[in-house]
């Protein structure tokens, strides 16, 4: 009973690191393929610009995953850490290099300093959700069990291959999708129509997937394709192709918020069928949730504190998104951190 | 030392370089850390002064600290969720069977710590809008968030030392689990205020260092001394407690943990009026070599009486405690905390005096130039307290319960220390560039101030924090050419 609460807690947050942590890996995305130093200027400082106070919030909701994972299911945690190894290890080098990249990118005067940091943080954004899509495929296609040893064909098969396309293609598609409210926030028109040609051709790259997703799944993972052809996996495969076709309307239409909701709502939903598809299962046809539960005590004081997390975090958070999208966040300028011009100082020796 | 031979054969090739891995990660992660946990707090503690007293140059170093802030708390997410990764992909063994055990912590940890990256986010963006009333209050709950997470990280790693909470069933899987014994072991409140204050006395010590270099280079007016005394004030409060403080974990360990005590006193048999060592080697036999020995101070130290009985090494099987050479790192890892704690206990003082006796700052060019070391001083007394904590549990990763081989990744060797040359070089590129970074940012403050002062000039309103609270100024949009700088607009 506690052990399905927490499993759906983990798929929840599982889906929120999507949604977040896609966005931002998104922007990186974006950041990648806008082109050399001169043209790519003013999309790479809307991607900063908009990145810059809600990144770190955004890749918080992994280790959120991660703990969850650990504490509530350890034998699952164990055995995709073990089986998972290299994909898992690429990719956290990969936000290890992504972090520093932005973190270091913005302090960064030089222009080849920035470049360099530049480059990094976004050949990074695109590894990193490829190998972590990777991952998620090798456990859809029942390549891991209780047991399984680290070995490359556990993580490069179809269906993780493909996964890893639709990670990449899922935060290229939220990152573009976000950027145009950031430009109209920002007063950009020109990169409204720039991001928005970027968000619908990543929606129409999703839509090829998707049919290849199906198609691969079916012959490489018939329990996630039993499940996401019937029941509440079909239905949540409904939604995300409603919402699909929606984001596509209110992209040709007018993109405002409401483009960003039914985004979010595409991949909220694709990673909730996915959930939904695996039932009962956490790795399919080998660990069950109750299988794989840790001890019931625990399970429930775990419960206490996402409760407690939810009634002290969410609002928390939802004051950050929208200071932020109100445009009240603001990086501090250079002569914000000079000395007011009457020396307040006593100035008994000059300063420099 | 046959048994340490066969020990050591018998170890898993992986277990080296994961446990490198691991120590190099982590010693990494822990510069960081005192700032991440106490930095905030100092910055308040400044924005209030500045607030209060309307003082301009108090509010100018908490929005410089801030943006510090920004790079050093970016860095600490990124190398803490490799950390979180490698429970994974290093110790899945102690995950797997433990996880649901201790893991209770780690989720006190998560949240606090996805408070703290908000609460963080609004008051380093928010000094340009809000209001500075807002501002001040919405940054109030940092230290609090930041103390959470701490609570979260002390009890998993207390729990490891002491573990309690649970009963093992026929096959020695953990069954019964109390989270509320497991997260209150014996030896978390004292891990829990030692470790606090170690970082509130790190973080003040090393801020006040910056500011003591600037002293020492003739730089004293208003700025420099107010840089320097916030921050080394809050250290100078924090030195004596921490000595007490301490002085108690010490004793804790001994109580609770004797064979770690053992290894950092490197006391060989059970004994009374044993003696204490001033670094010096244990060898496998036993012997002392090298080192100042201080006669009956160590049972004195233990238990205030020369009769008070340490429990030695040898008191548990040769597999069951730390190697000499491990006892022997435990040893000199404590001491030079020792030294390091109670160094900067005598400079707190010194300090104390002058401020309370003179009601001025110590003038001595010496104070300065201890204080400038205190910095890195203390952030070495950091790493030494950890190596302490974690070489003299060896060779258990949950205390008598799992063994730290038993825990290990059977990933192959190679891999894993590939995984370490790429993650030593990344390092080395992060850390590094993190340290050009700040110095940029000091040359440029200095330059700007170096313009600022002869001009005088009144800047435009729309870069005074706190200013209006119109649109963005359109020349805020780059569009110069290449070299113009970084986005986020310049002023003039």
């Amino acid at each position: 009973m506690t052990a399905d609460l927490i499993a759906m807690v983990l798929l929840l947050a599982v889906t929120a690191y999507a949604c977040a942590g896609g966005t931002d890996y998104g922007a990186g995305f974006w950041d990648l393929t806008a082109g050399g130093t001169e043209r790519g200027r003013r999309p790479r400082w809307l991607i900063d610009r908009a990145m810059a106070p809600v990144w770190e919030v955004n890749n918080v909701w992994l280790i959120f995953v991660l703990v969850i994972m650990w504490t509530g299911f350890p034998v699952l945690f164990e055995t995709v850490f073990s089986a998972m190894w290299l994909p898992l290890a690429l990719a956290v080098v990969g936000m290890v290099l992504r972090g520093a990249g932005f973190a270091l990118r913005k302090p960064t005067q030089r222009l080849a300093g920035r470049r360099l940091y530049g480059a990094v943080f976004a050949v990074a954004s695109l590894l990193t959700p490829f190998f972590l899509g990777a991952a998620v495929g090798g456990v859809a296609s029942e390549r891991v069990a209780p047991g399984t040893e680290l070995s490359a064909d556990v993580w490069t098969g179809a269906t993780s291959l493909v996964f890893g396309l639709v990670a990449v293609a899922v935060t290229a598609f939220l990152g573009a999708v976000f950027l145009i409210g950031d430009a109209r926030r920002f007063d950009a028109p020109d990169l409204v129509g720039y991001f928005r040609r970027r968000a619908l051709s990543s929606l129409a790259v999703l839509t090829v997937l998707a049919v290849v997703t199906g198609w691969v799944t079916h012959e490489d993972a018939p329990y996630i394709w039993h499940g996401l052809t019937r029941g509440l996996g079909l239905f949540f495969v409904l939604v995300a192709g409603v919402a699909a076709v929606a984001t596509a309307w209110l992209l040709l239409r007018s993109p405002g918020t409401w483009a960003r909701v039914t985004a979010v709502a595409v991949v909220a939903s694709a990673v909730i069928a996915w959930g939904m598809a695996q039932r009962p299962y956490l790795l399919p046809t080998s660990l069950t949730v109750a299988d794989a539960a840790g001890a019931s005590g625990t399970l429930t004081w775990l419960a206490v504190v996402t409760l407690v997390a939810l009634v002290v975090v969410v609002p928390a958070v939802v004051l950050l998104y929208w200071l932020d999208s109100r445009g009240e966040l603001e990086e501090l300028t250079d002569s914000e951190l000079r000395r007011p011009g009457r020396a307040a100082g006593d100035g008994a020796a000059p300063d420099g | 030392m046959p048994t340490s031979l066969h020990l050591l054969a018998d170890a898993p090739a992986q277990l080296l370089p994961a446990r490198e891995l691991m120590a190099f990660t982590l010693a990494s992660h822990i510069i960081l850390v005192p700032l991440g946990v106490a930095f905030p707090f100092i910055t308040l503690v400044m924005h209030y002064r500045g607030l209060r007293r309307k003082d301009a140059t108090a509010l100018l170093l908490a929005r410089r600290w801030s943006a510090v802030m920004a790079v050093q708390f970016a860095l600490g997410i990124v190398t803490g969720t490799v950390l979180s990764f490698e429970f994974g992909l290093l110790w899945p063994g102690l995950m797997g069977r433990w996880g649901d055990v201790f893991g209770v912590g780690f989720g006190v940890e998560a949240w606090a710590f996805f408070l703290e990256a908000v609460l963080i986010a609004i008051y380093l963006y928010g000094w340009r809008r809000l209001k500075p009333r807002t501002h001040f209050l919405l940054a109030l709950p940092l230290p609090f968030a930041a103390l959470l997470g701490a609570f979260g990280i002390l009890a998993a790693n207390s729990w490891m030392n002491t573990p309690q909470g649970f009963s093992l069933d026929s096959e020695g899987n953990p069954v019964d689990v109390n989270v509320w014994k497991a997260i209150f072991t014996p030896m978390f409140g004292p891990q829990y205020w030692h470790f606090v204050m170690a970082m509130v006395l790190t973080a003040g010590f090393m801020v006040a260092g910056v500011y003591a270099v600037g002293w020492l280079r003739g730089r004293r007016d208003h700025y420099h001394r107010l840089g320097f005394a916030v921050p080394f004030t809050i250290a100078a409060i924090a030195a004596p407690v921490q000595f007490v403080l301490g002085d108690s974990i010490a004793r804790s360990v001994f109580h609770k943990q004797p064979v770690k005590f053992a290894a950092m006193e490197i006391v060989w048999k059970t004994d009374t009026r044993v003696p204490e060592y001033l670094f010096g080697r244990l060898h496998e036999n036993g012997t002392v070599s090298g080192g100042i020995k201080i006669p009956l101070l160590d049972s004195f130290l233990a238990g205030f009486s020369a009769n008070t009985e340490v429990r030695g090494l040898t008191s548990v099987p040769a597999d069951q405690r730390p190697t000499a050479v491990q006892a022997t790192i435990a040893h000199w890892a404590f001491d030079i905390m020792v030294l390091i704690g109670s160094a900067l206990l005598l400079l707190a003082l010194w300090y104390g005096f002058i401020r309370l006796r003179h009601r001025r700052l110590p003038a001595s060019r010496w104070f300065y130039r201890a204080a400038a070391c205190a910095g890195v001083a203390s952030v070495v007394a950091v790493e030494c307290g950890w190596i302490a904590t974690e070489v003299g549990r060896q060779p258990w990763i949950v205390y008598q319960n799992m063994r730290v081989a038993e825990a290990v990744t059977s990933t192959r060797s190679t891999t894993l220390w590939i995984m370490l040359g790429v993650v030593m070089v990344v390092y080395v590129f992060l850390f590094g560039s993190f340290l050009v970074v700040l110095l940029k940012m000091r040359t440029r403050w200095r330059l700007a101030d170096a313009q600022q002062t002869p001009s005088g000039s009144p800047m435009p309103e729309a870069d005074i924090p706190y200013g209006p609270r119109g649109s963005l100024p359109a020349d805020d949009v780059p569009t110069a050419g290449p070299g113009a700088g970084r986005a986020g607009g310049e002023g003039p």
